[in-house]
């Protein structure tokens, strides 16, 4: 029986030692600084939004852990020693270990901007983090977020949620530019300006000015402009935490090398979830993919190396989800933000300018590579099974139906979508779908 | 839009006010003509010296506590003596009361209902309405739930749950203290049928349609992009009114037996009471659709409409009890308990409650055919008996819950056995005699008294007192999770046998918790949704707003072809997976 040591219970270290006890016998523990137990990282604005507290977000009750003899540390690691096999406790103490997985997560960036460490300065990571955020957001009257990213937009709705004006600076032309294609920027910009926050695009941030007291009193911008603020919040990415390997014989780069087996250079040493970058990814995907999904699909597939069955790690086609206050968001495959030399796309927008969908496909081959979709729900299965068989646009648009997920009785769209599809592509037409009795009766 | 909301606050509250207020209004007095015209002449000798004639009552409270007591003092007499043909049965207290009442409130039935109810709805639909607009944009809105006094177990929500409890006890049990209210929906009795006047029941059913409907349009301004939510709402806002309040009313006008078309055995537990039976089937050839209606719902609408849809066909779309869950409940969903364990005791409590209205059903048709049965049982016998039953469970299945260190099992079982003992208690109130009935130091079991003791345990106690009165403690659903017998049978087809599930979508969910949260059911649906393991629950009423609230659009509600409905977890995403 080896002792299996886990850094970090997100996601990634959850997955990894709850299958690694549906696999083996193993003794088992998993560390955190953070929270005694395991909770959704993805849920930190809903407990500050009063949509639930911090208990609804444990995934787990508490008593799983002791049930599949998980054990639990509450505790920092100040560092591992590598060769001796053990970790080494801020406060004191050590943990010997057969096997280590590092599953450390990520750190939000700063980029040294002057005034970013004064208070009512913060990034949005971890649970720490949300409790400054309350802190930090009490009795002001106007807060300024910097990073045209996911976690900025939920910060802005945070903030939208308790009535402090927000002000968003956004480097990019629009909203999350460096993902998204513009059209689909420019509907998620107009829904951030009807929630009423201050949108400011193609501008950065320049300092940030103290109050005199450590704390923010205002920001200047590159344009020359000051905006008076009691808040700022630095959304601009994150990176993976490496520090526990940094000066270490594990190899790093921006995130801990791995092989496809998620092994480092290192003998017994794994690394898993947002910290890890993979030396050789596969050509569909990329070497650090800071999501959930790609926590959870490492965790699954560590836990077969780890307990005898070499298991490489795999992922299928690219997926994402997301939510801009309103306006869900899913991705199935690849949508470049700009096309590629050989590739075309088919975007058809809603008239209520909410909903739209976006399909890239190759030029020649008119095979599909990806989608994107806002206001409207797809199947997951479906999709992926499309773009594996490589199904060609026509394909597909005729048979969107198939891979609707919207809820009972929503309004759908696929006749007008395909309508437009025949317009634009004459040559190629398809049959369009006719509306079921109850759906005539209804619309 | 705001002053708007502002001031249908402060009319709602006035309407509110004046509603607690008319329960102490009035005075009463009572006579010679009232008592002799609805006291009937043989028991008009003996209560008569109790009695003290042509004097004026400032509190309704003390005038009721006189009328019970005399009352009270001939049936303990009756009873110490063995004289079981001069116990006094009839509801004199809540008649003669309302006979007597004089005062602001019997005099200006109309101005008082145009008050409170009247100007009440406006003031409450001032306050919702705008939302739509002030609210920002069609969209989930829970923002601040967990931090409100109301919706999070805070002050208000106990101060209401104890309002709402105390309502349902002087509902059930003490109506004459209630007169004043009944009295002022007199004028909506009147336009429906004339020739009645309303009752404790009316009362009842108006207030529920009220609430249902006011509610209503809140629901339907939350939820106004999610046509799901909005037909589903229309939907029970219909059924109530129009099935459960406005035609039973018509037809008896019309001199037909009072009959919801929408309610069933065995929810509707006196459908085969000998005098519901006799009514319908005396009543020519409506009474006998009726009847027969009756019994098709659940004997072939049940499992016919589970099978293609799902309980939610009843449960959200149709069921008076859901309606007001739905509604009314609607602000206290995230309460419910997702926890293991409340999920087995809600197992252990509903198909009790299901096994013990069958079985009381069974005994009342018995009498209704056969010959009545009769035998007693020594009190402490049968309190012992729920608490053995309990013990042994808990014993044998011990090793089930390693991790229930004195958890909430145990407590379950310490509560059956305290509602037991409680019930022995109260049996010993002579209110309560009537629903418990002992003699001595037994209970007398026959079917009449099982019946009654139904009546009392599961239709009054636990659907009305529990089940909503409990809203802002335990959840909008506490009697259709926890009691409700027909929600067990539907649950058990929808286990079993249909072609409804929830699907997940693959590999998109993010463990958030927002379904689990606001599933009012309590069921942990994230536990499913993180597996990519499609959600089939016997309790789940397809209320679909675990969907709705999802932020990555992963649930679905379907009803699709039954194979595969049982799928493996599996999470897609990860091709090199081994387990
Ligand atoms: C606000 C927010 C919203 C997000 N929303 C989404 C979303 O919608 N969809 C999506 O796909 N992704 C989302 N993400 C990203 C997603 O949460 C991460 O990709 C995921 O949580 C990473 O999981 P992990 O297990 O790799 O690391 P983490 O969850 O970061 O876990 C690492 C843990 O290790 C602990 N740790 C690190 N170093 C040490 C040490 N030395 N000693 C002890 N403990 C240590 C950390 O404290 C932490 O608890 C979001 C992230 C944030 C912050
Ligand atoms: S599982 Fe979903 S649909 Fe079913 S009761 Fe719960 S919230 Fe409603
Ligand atoms: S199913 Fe949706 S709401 Fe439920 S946990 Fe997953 S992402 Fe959250």
């Amino acid at each position: 029986m080896q002792h299996i040591v886990i850094i970090g219970n997100g996601i990634a270290g959850i997955t990894a030692a709850r299958n690694i006890r549906k696999l083996s016998d193993d003794s088992i523990t998993v560390i955190s600084g953070e929270t005694d137990y395991f909770f959704s990282r993805t849920a930190l604005m809903y407990i500050y939004m009063g949509h639930m507290e911090y208990r609804h977000t444990k995934p787990y009750e508490d008593w799983f852990w002791e049930k599949n003899r998980i054990e639990l540390k509450r505790a920092w690691v100040s560092s591992v020693d590598f060769d001796f096999k053990k970790v080494i406790f801020s406060k004191g103490g050590d943990l010997a270990y057969d096997k280590l997985i590092l599953a450390t997560g990520s750190q939000s960036n700063k980029f040294g901007w002057p005034g970013q460490s004064l208070n009512g300065v913060q990034g949005l990571y971890s649970y720490q983090d949300l409790e400054l955020m309350e802190k930090n957001t009490r009795n002001i009257s106007r807060a300024v977020i910097v990073g045209g990213g996911l976690i900025g937009i939920e910060m802005a709705e945070m903030l939208h949620s308790r009535n402090i004006p927000v002000t968003y600076l956004i480097r990019e032309k629009c909203f999350w530019g460096g993902i998204l294609p513009v059209e689909e920027a420019k509907l998620i910009d107009r829904h951030i300006l009807e929630h009423h926050i201050d949108l400011r695009v193609e501008v950065e941030l320049k300092e940030i000015i103290d109050d005199g007291n450590g704390r923010v009193k205002a920001i200047k911008t590159k344009n020359g402009d000051t905006i008076e603020c009691q808040f700022v919040g630095l959304t601009v990415g994150v990176h993976p935490n490496v520090d526990l390997v940094k000066d270490s014989p594990v190899e790093s780069d921006r995130g801990i090398l791995v092989n496809e087996y998620l092994q480092t250079n290192y003998p017994d040493v794994y690394a898993i979830g947002d910290c890890a970058q993979m030396r050789n990814h596969l050509p569909h995907r990329r070497a650090i993919e800071a999501v959930w999904y790609v926590g959870r699909m490492m965790g699954e597939t560590v836990a077969g190396t780890i307990t005898g069955t070499q298991t490489k790690y795999q992922p299928g086609i690219w997926f994402n989800s997301a939510k801009f206050f309103d306006i869900e968001y899913q991705t199935y495959g690849t949508v470049p933000n700009q096309l590629r030399d050989n590739e075309n796309h088919f975007y058809w927008e809603c008239e209520d300018k909410k909903k739209c969908i976006k399909i890239v496909f190759n030029k020649e081959t008119n095979i599909v590579s990806g989608i994107n979709l806002f206001g409207i729900r797809n199947r997951h299965e479906v999709w992926s099974k499309w773009l594996g068989e490589g199904k060609t646009l026509d394909y597909v648009v005729k048979n969107l139906e198939t891979a609707n997920f919207d809820p009972e009785f929503f309004k759908r769209y696929e006749s007008d979508i395909q309508a437009q599809y025949n317009q634009q592509f004459p040559d190629k037409p398809i049959s369009i779908r006719k509306k079921g009795f109850l759906e005539k009766l209804l619309t | 839009m705001k002053a708007i909301r502002f001031t249908g606050l402060i009319l709602f509250l006035f309407s509110l006010s004046l509603f607690l207020a008319s329960f102490f209004m009035g005075s009463y007095t009572l006579t010679h003509e009232i008592f002799s015209s609805i006291v009937k002449p043989e028991h008009q000798e003996m209560l008569r010296n109790s009695y003290e004639f042509d004097r004026p009552y400032a509190s309704g409270i003390t005038f009721v506590n006189h009328l019970k007591k005399g009352i009270d003092e001939i049936n303990v007499t009756a009873r110490a003596e063995q004289r079981w043909g001069d116990i006094i049965y009839d509801d004199y207290v809540s008649t003669l009361t309302r006979a007597s009442a004089t005062g602001a409130v019997t005099e200006n039935e109309l101005l008082f209902f145009m008050l409170i109810y009247v100007v009440g709805t406006m003031g409450a639909l001032m306050f919702i309405l705008p939302q739509a607009k002030l609210a920002g944009p069609p969209g989930i809105r829970h923002n601040h739930i967990f931090h409100n006094a109301l919706n999070n177990r805070g002050w208000l929500g106990m101060l209401s749950g104890t309002l709402l409890v105390v309502f349902y006890i002087l509902l059930y049990f003490f109506p004459a203290y209630i007169t004043n209210w009944i009295i002022i929906v007199n004028p909506v009795q009147k336009l429906l049928n004339p020739s009645a006047s309303s009752g404790q029941w009316f009362l009842y059913g108006f207030l529920y349609t009220f609430a249902v409907i006011v509610m209503g349009f809140r629901m339907l301004v939350k939820y106004r992009h999610s046509r799901y939510q909005v037909f589903r709402t229309i939907s029970v806002m219909f059924f109530q009114l129009a099935f459960a309040f406005v035609i039973p009313e018509l037809l008896v006008r019309l001199n037909q037996p009072y009959f919801d078309f929408k309610n069933m055995w065995p929810l509707d537990y006196d459908f085969f009471d000998a005098w519901h039976i006799n009514m319908l089937t005396q009543s020519g050839g409506l009474g006998i659709f009726m009847f027969a209606w009756g019994i098709t719902l659940f004997v072939i609408g049940v499992p016919v409409f589970v099978y293609f849809f799902g309980k939610r066909w009843y449960c959200s779309w149709v069921c008076g009890c859901g309606g007001l869950a739905e509604t009314a409940g609607d602000p206290f969903r995230q309460l419910s308990d997702k926890s293991t364990e409340a999920w087995q005791i809600e197992r252990l409590l509903i198909h009790g409650v299901l096994v013990f209205g069958v079985i009381m059903t069974i005994l009342v048709l018995y009498n209704f055919f056969g010959e009545d049965f009769y035998f007693a049982v020594n009190k402490w016998t049968v309190l012992a008996f729920p608490a053995i039953i309990g013990a042994g469970l808990f014993f044998f299945h011990r090793k089930k819950f390693p991790y229930m260190k004195g958890g909430k099992v145990r407590n379950v079982i310490v509560g059956i056995v305290g509602f037991f003992t409680l019930g022995a208690a109260f049996s010993e109130v002579s209110v309560f005699a009537k629903y418990m009935p002992v003699d001595g130091n037994n209970f007398n079991f026959s079917s009449g008294n099982i019946r009654t003791m139904y009546g009392f345990m599961i239709g009054s106690m636990f659907s009305g007192v529990i089940g909503t009165g409990f809203y802002p403690f335990m959840g909008n659903r506490v009697w259709c999770r926890f009691g409700c017998p027909l929600a067990a049978y539907l649950g058990l087809v929808q286990r079993f046998k249909s072609k409804f599930r929830i699907t997940t979508n693959g590999g998109q969910c993010i463990s958030c918790g927002n379904c689990s949260t606001y599933c009012e059911m309590g069921i942990d649906v994230r536990a499913y949704a993180q597996r990519g393991q499609n959600i089939i629950r016997s309790s789940c009423v397809g209320c679909g707003v675990c969907s709705a609230v999802c932020p990555r659009g992963v649930l679905n509600l379907e009803n699709q072809n039954e194979y595969g409905r049982f799928n493996q977890p599996i999470s897609l995403g990860n091709v090199n997976k081994i387990i």
